[in-house]
């Protein structure tokens, strides 16, 4: 079900799922009906521009931006492909 | 309570006990329905004896500073409690995500408005078979006709909605049934839990225990309607240990990924541990919740792997199952610190496969309705909650 990253999508969190602040474990979480998702790394900071405004390619550039030299092209697409195919983000 | 300032790897140390995910909050043991599966014990808390809102709004104040991210709302039926509102904003304010498991009666949509307008995330229905009137009969009340009303209203309201089935060898050969009920209701999650057999529904356990082909037929059914599904809804199996010949990691370790408050705030590692004698299980008008989760003894008794018989402490299985169920060790073999008997490495597995065995041997039996001070009847009662109870 996954399908290629498009230029023109917006990625937004599905509905009912939250993305929260853990601030006892320090870290980034989705929290979901029946389960919590935790987001390593700057994972979290990748789905907080998924906030159906950004395009994909805008997210990249911001997330160059605040990360230079990190591979943001290349692995956050596939990330956002794979939330998407979990059905958190749409 | 201590929230850690600073950031990892900058001299924090991580807490001694990893905190808690979830808080199962039992608000009331009133139940509208009489289910022969009940888990709740055989005595159940008097609604003079539940906590008051403040009460629980403090504990959820406690709950989300020490880490808890969901609480399931629960009971009984929550919606019996009609504070129900109150709570939620409390959880909701201390940023914890709200599911209420409910069976559905007394959900109209005002009721539905005011929780979701407190900040309510999700919602968990309760169906006991897809025939309406196998439903009733196993809920010992007229409620179906009241569940489909709540489905749709949740659908309406935009929530999540997951169906949760208890099953038995009533309702296992209607597996197909209920997968397309769920759907019908246009549910996220169908959650097919076979039943367990603690408090009230030891009592049953002859009635509902499954034939071994039952369970076989329905296995098969899942992994055919997975497939066909692909994911939505999911289809979640909660196995029946008593014919796997393998112990349930249950609760995810003794006080390890969650914590319980019983009605009249006795905080338990699991809804079925107030059984276990000697527990001394603490109360959160006592204490507060970082000392039962961190130091309390009721929480540290079945923690790690020291307290395990030989069996489970040289089982490679260890950290993955944790020995199985403390309350299923208890009811079985009389003492809670043996090895679970639904495990095949138990010296006690006879016990399971001796029972397992009479699954489903004769007709169908009668059961033994939880009517609180009446006698059983088997006749469902008119449909309608009353909202101060019994």
């Amino acid at each position: 079900m996954t399908t290629a990253t498009s230029d023109d999508w917006r990625p937004a969190l599905a509905p009912a799922i939250l993305l929260r602040r853990d601030r006892v474990r320090s870290t980034d979480l989705l929290v979901l009906p029946e389960r919590v998702v935790v987001l390593s790394g700057r994972a979290g900071a990748i789905v907080r521009l998924c906030d159906g405004g950004h395009s994909v390619p805008q997210i990249v550039g911001e997330l160059s931006a605040c990360f230079p030299g990190a591979p943001v092209a290349t692995d956050v697409p596939v990330f956002l492909d794979r939330l998407r195919a979990e059905g958190w983000l749409r | 309570m201590t929230t850690p300032a600073v950031p990892a790897g900058s001299g924090t140390s991580e807490p001694e006990v990893p905190r808690p995910w979830a808080l199962l909050a039992e608000l009331t043991h009133a139940c509208p329905l009489h289910c022969p599966y009940c888990s709740n014990p055989l005595e159940l808390k008097a609604r003079s004896q539940e906590l008051a809102t403040g009460d629980w709004q403090d504990l959820m104040r406690q709950a989300g500073d020490f880490g808890v991210v969901h609480t399931h709302l629960s009971g009984g039926e929550p919606l019996l409690r009609p504070d129900l509102e109150e709570i939620v904003t409390a959880a909701e304010s201390a940023g914890i995500y709200t599911q209420l498991v409910t069976s559905g009666t007394g959900l109209d949509q005002a009721r539905l408005g005011a929780l979701t307008a407190a900040g309510l995330r999700s919602v968990q229905l309760s169906v006991q078979h897809a025939d309406p009137a196998a439903s009733d009969r196993i809920a010992g009340r007229r409620s179906f006709a009241a569940k489909e009303r709540a489905a749709a209203l949740v659908r309406a309201a935009g929530l999540p909605l997951g169906l949760n089935v208890v099953l038995h060898r009533d309702n296992l050969d209607a597996l197909d049934a209920i997968v397309e009920l769920g759907l019908a209701w246009g549910v996220d999650r169908i959650e097919l839990a076979n039943a367990q057999f603690y408090g009230w529904g030891l009592l049953n356990r002859a009635a509902l225990l499954p034939a071994h082909e039952q369970l076989a037929v329905a296995r098969d059914a899942v992994d055919r309607w997975r497939t066909r599904l692909g994911g939505h809804p999911d289809l979640v199996w909660v196995v029946p240990d008593y014919f796997d010949g393998v112990a349930k990691p249950c609760m995810g370790g003794w006080g390890a990924v969650s914590l319980t408050v019983s009605p009249d705030g006795t905080v338990l590692p699991c809804p079925a541990a107030a059984t276990l004698p000697g527990l001394d299980a603490p109360n959160i008008r006592d204490h507060t919740l970082e000392w039962i989760w961190d130091r309390s003894p009721a929480f540290n008794r079945y923690r790690g792997t020291a307290w395990m018989s030989d069996t489970c402490r040289s089982c490679s299985r260890r950290d993955e199952d944790f020995g199985g169920c403390r309350c299923q060790a208890f009811a079985l073999t009389g003492d809670a610190a043996r090895t679970d008997p639904a495990c095949g490495l138990s010296p006690d597995h006879g016990l399971v496969r001796a029972f397992a065995r009479e699954g489903g041997a004769d007709g169908p039996l009668p059961y033994v309705y939880r009517y609180p001070g009446r006698a059983a009847t088997g006749q469902p009662d008119r449909e309608g909650v009353s909202r101060s109870g019994r």
